[in-house]
């Protein structure tokens, strides 16, 4: 809400400077057709303690909590209270885009070791500081591809997220750019398909790994078959799994991108998210986004700076990588903080406890009379079990006794509309999963599920 | 201003030396001097095909980038390796160490479509 300071005299001072006789008069070049001759449709002000009061009946309205088991690339894992207790500090926490970057010193600074942060993490040389979310980061990866390759192709697996899937396309639509997707079988891009899309065409072949339903790739197959055809490999990858799984490095993908908010962001209402992206050195001039770089001043001292700029709108106009030139910098910092916090024994901890937990809770459901699991594949912390009641009816009567249950699939893939995505994590306890596969139990032998019962 | 006679000049601050069906070609004295320190060049692999007056690649200076244009219609049959490890060479010595490529000429007659050393100097003068 714009609160403007400017007193009866102030306002008229300044339309008399300009020559303008009121206010009114600024926009009478407006056409009256295109113009609302009538009041705004909203309630009448209201008193502050009348106003707070508003604000608090509509918070009392938000979901607590309860027990996560939603993942989709966005999961519940344990926040550490000091990642936000930094992180909300003012210094960080009211900072805007300084536009003489190189004064802010200590926000270039965070994101210089965010940025380090994630080359450690991937394996990758060079990481950007950050983009908006793992979807925008898999149409940027794409962008880059094809500037690099000059081909128009974009191959991407079924497996990917869907919704990145959707942002891709949408980002696209106003270039002239094939986008093609590899099928799926059983939960896992269809390898013997690849000759069909991959070949001198094709810019670059998309792969996650994990997968959108929490299956592990084959990703040896597909890099060799686009590095073979001269395209480039893009692997979509989950920070977290990268504390047990190999890196985007060891599979020798040259883009790197992926959802941040598992390091330390809340899952919230699916935002602000955190996309990462990251990329082998000889493409440095290509990548989307801002960078920083640590460099010494004149005076020998050592200091951080935006680096690469040639590569950004305001120099290269409409040849830049691309039309990004900003980051998720606070969720950037939360990331850094966090990352800092697990260092090289946590995150492989926190990786393995919730894979733990999701082998657990997929042999509990298994076990459980009219519930399978979908697909035999090997998983990470998320799967798909096949449901004998709609999953839309377990995410409704779950959520009235404080679970959260997954995501319905029949949403994305209209053949999988009795399959429910689970994810776990560590936040998750055995507790919890034992409580879950109890109340599954419940809905398909069609009790009711109240507190009490579960 | 060094603006040798012997070369021949784009109006996009190009010149180029004719061998043959051999065009070199870089960028001359007056552009090194107006982008300030070059840092990286972007050049066309081996074996590329290049159209006269269209982009080939691009070159940056610390606050700037510009597009280059060629010359001449043809294959690039080298280019020059040590701009890739030093393009500063472009500042310190445009005409000489700091060409950019050789391009194998399919049209001889593009020939009179390019500037002398006097139209160039009148180009830049305006």
């Amino acid at each position: 809400m714009p609160y403007i300071p400017n007193s009866d005299d102030d306002v008229k001072t300044m339309l008399e400077a300009i020559g303008v006789s009121s206010f009114e008069e600024l926009f009478s070049t407006i056409p009256d057709s295109l113009r609302l001759n009538k009041p705004l449709d909203l309630p009448p002000p209201l008193a502050e303690p009348e106003l707070i009061n508003h604000l608090r009946n509509l918070a009392a309205k938000n979901d607590p909590g309860g027990v996560s088991f939603m993942g989709g690339s966005v999961y519940n894992h344990f926040i550490p209270p000091v990642v936000w207790t930094i992180a909300m500090r003012p210094e960080f926490s009211t900072a805007y885009t300084p536009y003489q970057a190189e004064v802010a010193q200590g926000t270039l600074q965070a994101i210089y070791e965010f940025q380090s942060h994630i080359c450690r993490l991937t394996g990758m040389d060079v990481s950007n500081a950050s983009l908006y979310d793992g979807a925008t980061a898999v149409a940027e990866a794409a962008i880059m591809a094809v500037n690099h390759t000059g081909r128009d192709r974009i191959v991407i697996s079924e497996t990917v997220n869907p919704l990145y899937r959707e942002v891709l396309k949408s980002t696209l639509s106003g270039r002239n750019l094939d986008i093609v997707t590899v099928p799926s079988d059983q939960g896992v891009t269809d390898n013997g398909r690849f000759s069909s899309f991959v070949d001198d065409k094709a810019a670059c072949l998309i792969l996650a790994q994990p997968n959108f339903f929490g299956h592990l790739e084959d990703l040896a197959h597909a890099e060799k078959t686009i590095h073979d055809a001269g395209g480039l490999f893009v692997m979509v990858f989950d920070p977290i799994s990268l504390g047990i799984l190999k890196t985007p490095a060891d599979y020798n993908a040259d883009i790197a991108v992926g959802e941040g908010q598992a390091l330390g962001i809340p899952q919230s209402f699916g935002g602000p998210l955190l996309g990462l992206f990251a990329a082998k050195r000889e493409f440095v001039r290509k990548i989307p986004g801002r960078l920083v770089g640590r460099t010494d001043d004149v005076e020998g001292k050592s200091g951080f700076v935006l680096t690469l700029q040639t590569r950004e709108q305001h120099i290269r106009r409409d040849k830049a990588t691309s039309n990004i030139c900003t980051s998720e910098s606070l969720c950037a910092t939360a990331a850094t903080i966090y990352m800092s916090l697990m260092g090289k024994t946590g995150l492989p901890r926190v990786a393995r406890l919730s894979a733990e937990r999701a082998h657990y809770l997929a042999d509990k459901i298994s076990a459980t009379d009219g519930y399978k699991l979908w697909a035999n594949q090997p998983f990470f912390k998320e799967f798909v079990v096949e449901t004998p009641v709609p999953p839309a009816q377990i995410l409704a009567e779950t959520a009235k006794v404080g679970m959260k249950a997954g995501i319905d699939l029949g949403r994305y893939f209209p053949e999988l509309s009795h399959h429910l995505l689970v994810a776990t994590t560590e936040a998750v306890s055995f507790e919890d999963c034992d409580r879950f596969a109890a109340a599954l139990a419940r809905l398909a032998a069609g009790e009711p599920l109240t507190k009490a019962a579960v | 201003m060094n603006i040798p006679d012997e070369l021949l000049y784009t109006k996009e601050h190009e010149w180029v030396r004719i061998e043959g069906d051999t065009a070199v070609l870089g960028i001359t004295d007056y552009a090194q001097g107006e982008l300030g320190d070059i840092v990286y060049v972007e050049l066309p692999a081996e074996g590329a095909d290049v159209k006269q007056m269209e982009p080939f690649g691009t070159i940056e200076a610390v606050k700037a980038v510009s597009e280059l244009f060629s010359p001449v219609t043809g294959t690039v049959s080298s280019v020059n390796s040590k701009i890739e490890e030093d393009a500063g060479v472009i500042n310190r010595d445009p005409y000489g160490d700091g060409w950019m490529m050789k391009v194998k000429m399919t049209d001889p007659a593009e020939k009179g479509k390019l500037l002398s050393a006097a139209d160039y100097k009148k180009v830049i003068e305006e």
